[in-house]
């Protein structure tokens, strides 16, 4: 019987390693170790040896069974890994073509600017104020030292606006510089006697009668700062705006500052930033000078300070109006100043 | 303002300058050089400073030729054959020139004349060619004569248009000479800002120049040989309103002859920007642009023809409203009675400071000119240019104002150039009326100014020094300096103002490079707390989160662009648009009063560029206010969803659209993230949406904006593609009011929670907001979740009904729930369903 027995043990080995699927191997278990199966059988035939050879032979039916459930989960666990690997073999995507995009919002490259440089600002300590879009004459010029008839009104050509009176019309502001008024105003009447230092920017749109071309528009971004204090210098001027423009272009940008003409300040200076297309060299973005004009700024006017509740003989401070639209279009080299209101989306998608 | 470099040598000596360095240097001391314009000297490669233009002449190529003999061609009349010598050799050159014709046959000519002369290979402009085109100088045959090389115009050397016949040189030009060594220039083009106005002239220049480079100044050019008797009782001069004309100069000079002007002068005009008439004419423009003081010629003997042969009387004084005047220009203007004329007995004769009148003017007959020098306030002249839409050499400079004291200096130097160019002799003396000399201003400054408004270390010596050089008068005791403003300006104000001026020009002529760069020092400022700025800026953030592509419109608009935002038919509401007095075109007249109808257009214009559209923009609309003539400016946030919910893909999803529910979803989202827990929604009215497909959204029942569905008129007056568009309009004003500053957080449950289903069968009428109202308000605190899952209408249910399937989740902070817990609850909520709203448990 135990002749009988290996032979079984070395039959079924044989057998398993020529199953080749899940169901063969199903099959192969109930021949081996179902009910019906040899070995099975077998024990039921231990009743009829005798005394000495029934453990030997018990013990050795058990060996065999326990041999082939062993074979059996080998073989079961070898098919699997077979059918993995055959699946992992045969489950290719191609993957050149194109992922799904998942619907990402962007924000306007205008407000990507402003953004900019509010938070630039806003760590050298100032604060954005706002002031309205329909000014009147007085805020928009007078106080700011543009008397009527003034020559450097001519470089602001306005929108008027219905409604005002004949000495003081109504117009879409020129500048937001209009907001320095109001908000040394709103700051100095706290404490008219000993009026807080003031250090402002003042983001909003800006409009001037202008034919809208490539480079013109009606309506255009602006940011103004303003800073007054009772030790300001133009010399501060020059370092708070260079400092900017590190921040803004790059950690080595070169500044200058150029002699020019704002009502509002005195002295007014340009600052160009050496171009960063070129590093100065002179290329068509430049136009061949090596400089970007960036911004205009100065040393606020007398006249401004006294309008807004500052006595010029104590305080003094510097104020400052860049382009948002222009500081965009150089950095990102746009072409044509209409892309920002027209919103198509082939531009508004790039930023 | 043109400045050819040679004028200005005539004051400031310029040697061993490069022009570039000038250009960079009055650039940077407030005086942009916009371009330079070179004739006939190299232009610079690599770096550009500005603008330049103009034609370098080759020093080999183009030098001082000298024509010997003028020459008939063997078969056209209308050429010439000159014998030229180039300083080395004799050549033969055709040209038609018509000039040169009357020299045909003469055969030697003493002294020779002295030319421009191009050999082969030299690059000129194109003479034959309407603009400036550049062109190389080639070898060719011209009537069976071979050609190599020319004899230029001024326009083929770029000086000016001039092609009429070629350009002759002084006498003394000596043959083979560079021609760039003999006429090579540059013209500067200086922006005049409104602060430099007094530079707004050769003089002017040559001053700043002097004073930055540190070199000396000539001075001014105001000598004049007076041959003539006196001109006392020639002219009488009358002044009726100082205030407006504060100066009135004449000068008087007979005898002249009325013919073109010097070669010399003629060029210097063009390159100066001015059109050369007659000696006369040039030298009064002369005059100005040399020295800023707008001259006027009359003709003399008119005056005194109209006076009946009486001297002339000349005064000025207000028009009468709805006068009239002819000027120069031939323009028939109506004056208004601010603008001052300048007259004689028998009428008006000019517009003062701004344009002559026809009938006195100087004409190839004048034999006696009386020359006019005045000083006007500037701001009268800006005045009646504006009114006048007019402008003119004169009315640019005395609108920007020009100090009284050159008026004489003006009339002398005119003067003088008449007798030069014209003969004559000067009568001595001028007819000078000056009823309002202007008050010189004083200001005190000290080294401490410079410090306080500047940031730099300066010595009272070298304040002083940088103010002489402008020509202030300065006195220094101890630290203070006394600065008295030369008669040349009128721009230093009084006091601190004063100050600032004087600041101004120390920084320029110290140079702003040389004014260190320091860091603010200063105390900051308190700070202040800007809500809706934070507000409008969490909401631009979380609606990019939620897949929203900002924009950014035009406030200005036009009532019919706004129309369209509304179905054709519905009544205009009662508030009047805030209108543009002069606007620009028909597209922008009005301040937009709805945002939805700009975000719209950009809906519509990328209507056929992308399939799924998600838009949103902040911004102002305009309303008439009740408080005063400004409108107010009311924030709002417009957001409009179009086509699918994802973006195109290669593989196609699912495909849905965005329909009311999405732009339900985004507002309920956005106003749930502000901390607007609380949200109401009800059926509203609103023309521009579906009347069944649209909301109003409340919380602390305020209502804070409408959404749905477009109204199907809208969504085909707008170009907006198949899908309808899905929008919201939000006041964000009433939103900024509401959005909680802080809110409680909840603890995480430490207990499981028990999920239920609950599937109910209601009439189809029943808004499911009643359901869910009636299950929150039944479940209380134990339910701490209720979410819809399913709406399903068919046959299974009945005609009329749907059933509305709810996940509930029921949760106790303090202990595990029982099954009996939430058994009872839930009966209570079926039994409330039930009796309150006739639901019936889904089986």
């Amino acid at each position: 019987m135990l002749a009988e027995l290996d032979k079984i043990h070395k039959g079924a080995l044989a057998a398993a390693a020529q199953v080749i699927d899940q169901a063969g191997l199903e099959e192969w278990r109930s021949q081996y170790l179902g009910k019906n199966a040899v070995l099975t059988q077998s024990l039921k035939q231990l009743g009829g040896l005798s005394a000495e050879e029934r453990p030997q032979a018990g013990q050795k039916i058990n060996q065999v069974k326990q041999a082939l459930e062993a074979a059996f989960e080998e073989r079961k666990a070898a098919l699997q890994a077979d059918k993995l690997q055959q699946a992992l073999d045969t489950e290719r995507l191609d993957v050149t073509l194109p992922g799904r995009a998942m619907p990402l919002g962007r924000l306007h490259p205008i407000t990507q600017t402003l953004r900019r440089i509010n938070a630039i600002f806003a760590e050298m300590g100032f604060q954005v104020y706002r002031s309205r879009d329909v000014e009147t004459d007085e805020y928009n010029f007078l106080l700011l030292n543009f008397p009527p008839n003034h020559p450097a009104r001519e470089m602001q050509d306005s929108f008027y606006v219905e409604g005002g009176s004949a000495d003081n019309p109504l117009l879409m502001r020129t500048h937001t510089s209009a907001g320095q008024i109001h908000a040394m105003r709103e700051f100095s009447a706290e404490s008219p006697e000993n009026p807080p230092p003031v250090r402002i920017v003042l983001p909003g749109m800006c409009y001037r009668y202008e034919q809208v071309s490539a480079r013109s528009e009606v309506q255009f971004t602006q940011v103004e700062g303003l800073a007054v204090g009772e030790d300001i210098t133009f010399g501060d001027l020059k370092g708070t705006l260079t400092d900017f423009a590190r921040r803004f272009f790059n950690a080595d940008v070169r500044t200058r500052f150029r002699a020019s003409h704002f009502p509002f300040t005195e002295p007014s200076a340009e600052m160009d930033v050496e171009c960063f297309v070129c590093g100065g060299k002179g290329c068509s973005v430049c136009k061949h000078s090596g400089w970007l004009e960036i911004l205009g700024s100065g040393m606020v006017h007398p006249n401004v300070l006294r309008n807004g509740g500052y006595d010029p003989e104590r305080y003094s401070g510097f104020a400052f109006g860049m382009g948002p639209e222009r500081l965009t279009m150089l950095r990102y080299r746009i072409e044509d100043i209409r892309y920002f209101w027209r919103n198509d989306l082939r531009f508004l998608e790039q930023f | 303002m043109k400045v050819p470099i040679s004028w200005l040598k005539d004051f400031v000596d310029l040697e061993g300058v490069a022009i570039e360095d000038l250009a960079h240097t009055l650039t940077m001391a407030g005086l942009e050089v916009e371009e330079i314009r070179y004739l006939g000297l190299p232009i610079p490669s690599g770096q550009q400073l500005a603008k330049l233009s103009g034609l370098a002449w080759d020093r080999e190529k183009i030098v001082v030729g000298e024509i010997r003999e003028v020459g008939p061609h063997p078969d056209a009349d209308r050429l010439v054959l000159c014998r030229l010598f180039d300083g080395e050799k004799e050549h033969s050159v055709l040209t038609g020139a018509p000039n040169l014709f009357e020299y045909k046959g003469q055969g030697e000519l003493k002294p020779p004349l002295k030319v421009a002369y191009a050999k082969e290979g030299a690059e000129l402009y194109d003479g034959h060619q309407a603009g400036l085109n550049k062109m190389i100088l080639k070898r060719t045959k011209i009537r069976g004569v071979e050609s190599y090389s020319m004899v230029c115009s001024e326009k083929e050397l770029g000086i000016s248009e001039e092609h009429e016949g070629i350009l002759f040189l002084n006498a003394e030009a000596v043959a083979g000479t560079p021609l760039a060594d003999v006429l090579g220039d540059a013209v500067f083009d200086i922006a005049i800002t409104p602060n430099i106005a007094r530079d707004a002239n050769i003089y002017g220049v040559a001053r700043e120049v002097s004073a930055l480079l540190q070199r000396p100044l000539k001075p001014m050019p105001i000598e004049v040989q007076t041959d003539g008797p006196k001109i006392e009782g020639a002219a009488r001069i009358e002044i009726s309103e100082p205030e407006l004309n504060p100066r009135f100069v004449l000068g008087l000079i007979r005898e002249i002859q009325i013919q073109p002007s010097p070669e010399w002068v003629r060029r210097r005009l063009t390159l100066a920007g001015m059109r050369p008439i007659n000696n006369i004419v040039d030298a009064t423009n002369y005059a100005m642009l040399e020295l800023g003081e707008p001259l006027h010629a009359f003709d003399y003997d008119v005056l005194v023809q109209r006076a009946g042969g009486q001297p002339p009387v000349i005064s000025t004084r207000r028009a009468k409203s709805g006068e009239m005047i002819t000027t120069l220009d031939g323009v028939q203007r109506k004056l208004d009675d601010f603008t001052v004329l300048v007259c004689d007995t028998a009428g008006s004769l000019s517009l003062g400071g701004v344009m002559g009148g026809l009938e006195s003017e100087v004409t190839e007959n004048t034999r006696t000119v009386l020359l006019e020098g005045a000083a006007w306030n500037f701001i009268n002249i800006r005045k009646t240019l504006n009114a006048q839409r007019l402008s003119s050499e004169a009315g640019y400079r005395f609108s920007r104002g020009v100090h009284p004291a050159m008026a004489p200096r003006g009339v002398q130097r005119g003067l003088e150039l008449m007798r030069q160019w014209a003969g004559g002799q000067v009568a001595a003396d001028l007819v000078d009326e000056f009823p309002l000399p202007p008050q010189s201003s004083v200001v005190q400054i000290s080294p401490q100014d410079a410090r306080r408004w500047l940031g730099v270390e300066l010595s009272t010596g070298q304040l002083s020094d940088i103010l002489q050089r402008l020509g202030f008068e300065v006195k220094t005791q101890g630290e203070t300096l006394t600065v008295t403003s030369p008669d040349h300006r009128l721009d230093i104000g009084e006091g601190v103002i004063g100050k600032a001026d004087l600041m101004e020009e120390v920084a320029r002529i110290y140079g702003y490079d040389n004014i260190p760069a320091t860091r603010l020092g200063d105390d900051l400022p308190p700070q202040r707390a800007n809500r809706s700025l934070e507000i409008e800026e969490r909401i631009r953030d979380l609606l990019v989160r939620q897949g929203l592509q900002e924009v950014a419109t035009y406030r200005l608009t036009s009532p019919e662009q706004e129309a369209r935002r509304l179905p054709a038919g519905t009544p205009p509401d009662d508030k009047p648009y805030t209108r543009l007095s002069n606007p620009i075109s028909q597209e922008r007249t009005v301040l937009r009063k709805s945002l939805l109808a700009s975000v719209l257009e950009i809906v519509e214009r990328n209507a056929n560029i992308r399939e799924r559209l998600a838009f949103f923009e902040i911004g102002p609309v305009f309303r008439a206010s009740e408080s005063g003539p400004l409108p107010d400016e009311l924030p709002r946030l417009v957001l409009a969803l179009r086509g699918p919910r994802q973006p195109a893909h290669w593989q196609s999803g699912d495909g849905d659209t965005q329909d009311f529910y999405d732009i339900k979803g985004a507002v309920s989202t956005l106003l749930n993230s502000l901390g607007l827990r609380e949200l109401q929604f009800e059926p509203a009215a609103h023309p521009a949406f579906h009347p069944g497909k649209c909301a109003r959204v409340l919380a602390d029942d305020q209502p804070l904006g409408v959404f749905g569905e477009l109204h199907p008129q809208v969504q085909t007056e707008y170009d907006l593609g198949g899908d309808p568009v899905q929008a919201a309009a939000l006041n964000l004003d009433t939103i900024y009011d509401l959005v909680p500053e802080r809110f409680d957080s909840q603890s995480v449950p430490a207990y499981p929670p028990v999920l239920e289903d609950l599937a109910l069968v209601v009439d189809e009428s029943l808004p499911a907001g009643q359901v869910e109202a009636l299950i929150r308000q039944t479940g209380g605190k134990l339910l701490t979740g209720l979410a819809l899952f399913d709406v399903f209408r068919g046959e299974q249910i009945g005609v009329g009904k749907k059933s509305l399937a709810y996940q509930l989740t029921y949760q106790n902070a303090e202990r595990t729930l029982t099954d009996e817990d939430v058994a009872k609850l839930r009966q209570r909520i079926i039994r409330r369903l039930e009796q309150e709203l006739g639901a019936q448990l889904r089986a």
